[in-house]
């Protein structure tokens, strides 16, 4: 098979809306419309108690290494304060990109302008990014953002879990938009309305770096930039961790969730630095319903799944053999089998799906 | 002038939801505010075609649920990003327990 082209501006993507990828109609499992309503209500609540820790945490283990530093002591504190930081704020600004984390829409905004900044992706070309996402998840030529493509790039996804790719392309991205001008790939994305609002944001936050960076050759210290930027490196491990068990490994080119994203029981500490986005097939099914009900939706339609992974380490296990064969043999994938009480996947719709279907991940 | 067009009954909406309204080859959505008023718009998001159907109703605002764009149903302005463009809104009148929209 032909290696794919992956870009949104290459001949995958006309492919993808002639084979009728583009916008399709998914898979959904059956949920009675009182149900879904109770679990899509918005409440501010538990995203404020959330936030609270979030940032007090944050405050907190930046003030002791600072306070500690130069010294190695204040090195566990930097690594803490670098995941809420290079990570948390990765599940932050996707929650509240979809507006489901608070009732009241301002804190959603405010805790998305924040988050958008940490994780160095422009609040406006990420929004339209994920939409895009969510229309073709993983549908190549489509998705802007599919992290693990084939053949995999094991270095570039083991060099991301420090942030460099990621990091570099972010503020390449950055620097070219404060310049006046967007990417080839986001104009395919951003309506014309929204562009000047990615351009105002870049230069803003180019002044936010120019100003940290003053301050670092002032002071003639990297502290600066350990509290502002540094952080997206040295804390992006477990963002990156937890994200590429989203799709990692699985179908491409399919219409229903249950074959591209992979649901992962957590520990909870995981899961409150992720906002629960384990439950990542019941969130791609359904994205109205908040972090804090996902649980609940997975017990409602775990039925009508696959059998989530037990844990991150057995996610890898399952995972990491796949990609290592689609080094040699592009089109594998790995297909997870139904329980018997769910509903089949429909092959007539997946029939032309590059790829062989594979049982097991076993070479 | 358009004539009016029997929709559905007033308790076939729960309050603060909606329903599906197909007609004339067109579909719609009609709403049931939580003040017991009901309201009209065109049935698909402006942003990629997806029913409202299945949408959150709050308050006087409608998401979708696809994207969670957002849009006041009773004016149809759009509200919350990724929708931009508004929705159509039509007349709606209660008649002896029917809601009759002008289409």
């Amino acid at each position: 098979m032909a290696r794919r082209d992956y870009s949104l501006t290459g001949p995958e993507a006309a492919r993808a809306v002639e084979r009728g990828l583009a916008a399709a109609e998914w898979y959904h499992s059956d949920v009675p419309r009182k149900e879904m309503k109770a679990l899509m209500k918005r409440e501010d609540q538990l995203a404020i108690r959330d936030t609270i820790i979030l940032f007090g945490c944050m405050i907190l283990f930046a003030g002791i290494g600072i306070a500690l530093w130069p010294s190695w002591w204040s090195a566990p504190f930097w690594l803490a304060y670098g995941v809420l930081y290079g990570s948390a704020m990765d599940s932050r600004w996707h929650e509240c990109g979809h507006g489901t984390a608070f009732r009241t829409d301002w804190m959603n905004n405010a805790v998305y302008q924040v988050a958008s900044f940490c994780m160095i992706r422009n609040p406006v070309t990420w929004r339209w990014s994920h939409a895009r996402h969510h229309t073709d998840t993983i549908v190549v030529g489509r998705d802007p953002e599919i992290s693990v493509m084939r053949p995999p790039d094991f270095l570039r996804l083991v060099a991301n879990f420090f942030g460099l790719f990621d990091t570099w392309n972010s503020l390449g991205r950055m620097l070219l938009n404060a310049s006046g001008r967007l990417a080839p790939d986001e104009a395919t994305y951003i309506p014309e309305s929204e562009q000047p609002k990615v351009i105002r944001i870049a230069r803003i936050w180019v002044a936010i770096y120019a100003a940290t960076i003053l301050l670092a050759l002032v002071t003639w210290s990297i502290l600066p930039l350990m509290v502002i930027g540094l952080p997206r490196l040295y804390g992006a491990w477990h963002h990156v961790m937890t994200g590429l068990l989203q799709h990692g490994g699985l179908a491409e080119d399919v219409t229903d969730h249950r074959l591209n994203c992979r649901t992962v029981y957590m520990n909870p500490v995981s899961r409150f630095i992720y906002w629960n986005m384990n439950y990542h097939v019941e969130h791609h099914m359904f994205p109205m319903i908040p972090y804090h009900r996902l649980p609940e939706l997975h017990e409602r339609i775990k039925d009508d799944l696959p059998e989530p992974s037990p844990s991150i380490p057995a996610a890898y296990a399952e995972m990491i053999p796949v990609l290592v064969r689609q080094l040699r043999y592009e089109d594998f994938f790995l297909r997870r089998d139904l329980p018997p009480t769910a509903r089949p996947y429909r092959e007539d719709l997946h029939d032309e799906v590059p790829g062989i279907p594979a049982a097991m991940p076993a070479e | 002038m358009s004539d009016w067009i029997d929709a559905c009954a007033t308790d076939d909406i729960d309050e603060e939801d909606l329903i599906r309204f197909d007609h004339g080859g067109r579909t719609f959505a009609i709403y049931r505010s939580p003040e017991d008023e009901f309201f009209c718009t065109d049935g698909l998001c402006t942003h990629e075609q997806v029913h409202l159907e299945d949408g959150l109703v709050m308050e006087h605002t409608i998401e979708c649920p696809k994207h969670n764009g957002r849009f006041d149903y009773r004016t149809g302005e759009a509200l919350r990003a990724p929708v931009c463009v508004n929705l159509a809104t039509y007349e709606v009148k209660v008649e002896a327990g029917r809601v009759l929209i002008r289409i």
